[in-house]
């Protein structure tokens, strides 16, 4: 403040000298409330693509989502929607279908979540040993990260296949009912390939957060004592929970969302037993033209979203040690 | 309690030699400073007692056993590093516990061994705060206390007071004495701060460049240095040194010099004699110079310091080399620009050969 006050009473006197103006106060106001105006215009300036996209993307999607979860999408095409009030959305919300997704949903992000964290976390500390070659290691550990959802998942529907599949072929399953379409096995497919998928992204997020680990901490450590669990439990997981509690925020928002793998691997299938309730969604919308009920679920699934990520934030941020 | 020994040890990481062939012993009971530069290798042989890296060559005893391939965890030596490295989840009651848990000692046991611990260096109030809670002085003294804890057959501390401030460390320096003393333990202590070295060794080893330069007492250390480096590192102000040449005069060997000759007592001109060497450097501490009107080497002061307690004046000779005399508080000093004529006590003048650098007498 003291800066512009200064540059102010001097800019007078300065641009008197060379505009020949005689008052110096009046016009030294004038200066500082254009200059205002004009930071204001940029920073609404800057601002103005994030708004555009943002609102193109997101709020506007969200606003007319929550409109249309009113309407009940009519049997034909070309008749009109007609407004339901909340009877539509209670009985989306009721219906044998909405819980099964939503159970189905649930169980995904238990399967997918804790596995890929613990399993990116091993093969974390595996590559963070100074080894020859580790280099190698961490290049495929983290090579998940440049393989698309659709790659990985033809990938493995066709290791699947139990005609020319190889871990059918491994597992004994050669010429038998496909585990994709196995009631008891399907769920457990899908989320294994989803953990093999999202693996280099969590190998790399805690390949970080290892890094940040200081050195001197793990060395006075082993002069303490410590054994190698020791030090996993009192040292790095300790100084790792920051980058835990993003790993396991982030990975309950994908695995929420998670969709390519499911389309392509089983569509929701077999009796409805992989119909995450993004599936869900996108079914209603462009198989059974019904947008009212998609409505009803995506509102549904951006509130559990919203109330999982909070309230894992407020459980475990307060066990986590953000202090050095 | 334990003696520690290397013998021709060398650490190389790729093509840089950090230790080169150091040869150390360790009594029991000692406390040995390692002093030296940064990237003198200092705290690599600290390392390597510790058991953090391992020698490329040589081998290492604690006690009786060679330690070479036994691992931190195992080798009954505590650390406290510059840093601390005090856990930050943990109160300081548990970074003290820390290692007495991973021995597997009972709770009742870890729990009186701590507060003794905490009771001697005046933790008792912050047991239950964390690092992050605790002022420097405090952490250190937790650091301290983890490592006294389990009454180690050694301790290595790696500059553990260069974080504290000026009077914090002066207190604590003579804290870690006292400790010492009482505890009856070897120390290895790791600094680049030649007052400790002085103050707190019982001998001290001077490092430069992965190799050590001389281990001694500090007295010796001071008073016969063993090469330049060690003259030029020891001491506040430094040694001044001359730069000249032996040459004879009517029988006499004087040390040639851009400003004047500097005579030799005999047993001196007689050791450079039978050096051969061609070229020497005269080396004399501030407090051996003295301002004298008939003084062989003629000077021009520079700056005048006065500290209150003694004063130190800065003296150009003719060729720019720089010499600073030591004068008690009440001497009467030259003022900036006079020119002066500096003399030395000869008993105190110490003779390197320019070439190696080692002392010739």
């Amino acid at each position: 403040m003291s800066a512009t006050d200064a540059t102010g009473t001097r800019n007078p006197d300065t641009l008197a000298g060379l505009s020949g103006r005689s008052s110096a106060g009046a016009p030294a106001r004038r200066p500082r409330r254009q200059r205002r105006m004009k930071e204001l215009l940029l920073a609404f300036g800057l601002l103005l693509p994030s708004v555009v996209i943002f609102g193109v993307f997101v709020f506007y999607p969200l606003v007319r989502q929550i409109y249309l979860s009113f309407f009940v999408t009519p049997p034909f095409p070309n008749q009109p929607k007609h407004y339901a009030g909340f009877s539509q959305i209670q009985q989306v919300l009721s219906s044998h279908d909405f819980l099964n997704s939503l159970w189905v949903t649930l169980l995904f992000v238990l399967f997918t979540v804790p596995t890929g964290l613990i399993l990116g976390l091993l093969l974390a500390v595996l590559a963070h040993q100074r080894l020859a070659g580790i280099r190698f290691f961490r290049t495929v550990f983290s090579s998940t990260v440049a393989t698309s959802v659709a790659v990985a998942s033809v990938i493995f529907f066709t290791l699947l296949n139990p005609q020319i599949g190889l871990l059918s072929y491994w597992f004994g399953q050669q010429g038998q009912l496909s585990v994709l379409d196995d009631p008891r096995w399907a769920l457990i497919a899908v989320s294994a390939v989803t953990v093999w998928q999202n693996l280099g992204l969590a190998f790399i997020i805690m390949s970080a957060g290892l890094q940040a680990v200081p050195d001197d901490l793990l060395e006075a450590s082993k002069i303490d004592g410590a054994r190698a669990w020791a030090r996993m439990r009192h040292v790095i997981l300790p100084m790792l929970s920051p980058t835990l509690f993003f790993a396991i925020v982030v990975g309950t928002i994908l695995s929420l969302e998670a969709f390519g793998q499911i389309d392509i691997l089983t569509a929701g299938g077999p009796l409805q037993h992989t119909n995450v309730l993004v599936y869900a969604i996108y079914d209603q919308v462009f198989n059974q033209n019904n947008d009212g009920r998609a409505a009803v679920m995506t509102v549904a699934l951006f509130l559990i979203t919203l109330i999982f990520t909070l309230g894992q934030i407020k459980l475990l941020e307060r066990r986590v040690t953000y202090e050095r | 309690m334990a003696r520690i020994a290397l013998e021709e040890v060398t650490k190389r990481f790729g093509d840089v030699f950090a230790v080169r062939d150091v040869t150390l012993e360790i009594e029991d009971k000692e406390f040995l400073v390692l002093v030296g530069p940064s990237g003198c290798g200092k705290s690599t042989v600290l390392r390597l007692i510790a058991g953090l890296e391992s020698p490329t060559n040589g081998t290492i005893r604690i006690g009786d056993r060679e330690v070479n391939d036994v691992e931190p965890q195992d080798r009954d030596v505590a650390m406290v590093f510059q840093s601390y490295a005090l856990y930050p989840q943990m109160t300081a009651r548990r970074n003290i516990e820390f290692p007495l848990k991973n021995r597997g000692i009972p709770k009742a046991e870890r729990e009186s061994q701590v507060r003794a611990v905490a009771d001697i260096l005046e933790l008792t109030e912050v047991l239950d705060r964390r690092p992050a809670q605790m002022s420097g002085g405090q952490r250190q003294r937790v650091a301290l206390a983890r490592a006294i804890v389990r009454r180690p057959d050694a301790f290595l501390m790696d500059e553990p007071l260069s974080n504290l401030d000026a009077k914090l460390r002066t207190q604590t320096r003579t804290e870690l004495i006292e400790l010492q003393r009482r505890l009856a333990t070897t120390v290895v202590y790791v600094t680049h701060d030649q007052v400790e070295g002085m103050t707190m060794g019982h001998r001290v080893a001077v490092m430069d460049k992965g190799v050590i330069q001389q281990v001694a007492r500090p007295v010796e250390i001071y008073h016969h240095p063993a090469n330049l480096f060690v003259a030029g590192f020891i001491g506040n102000p430094p040694m001044n040194t001359v730069a000249g040449s032996p040459n004879d005069r009517w029988g006499d060997l004087v040390i040639e010099t851009a400003s004047g000759a500097i005579p030799l007592p005999l047993e001196q001109q007689e050791a450079v004699r039978q050096s051969g060497a061609t070229a020497v450097v005269v080396g004399v501490r501030p407090e051996h110079v003295a301002l004298n009107p008939e003084g062989p080497i003629r000077a021009s002061v520079a700056v005048v310091e006065g500290l209150g307690y003694e004063s130190h004046v800065v003296c150009r000779l003719q060729d720019n080399q720089q010499v600073i005399i030591r004068l008690p508080a009440d001497a009467a000093v030259p003022r900036d620009g006079d020119n002066v004529r500096l003399t030395a006590d000869p008993a105190r003048l110490h003779l390197f050969d320019a070439a190696t650098g080692q002392r010739i007498c």
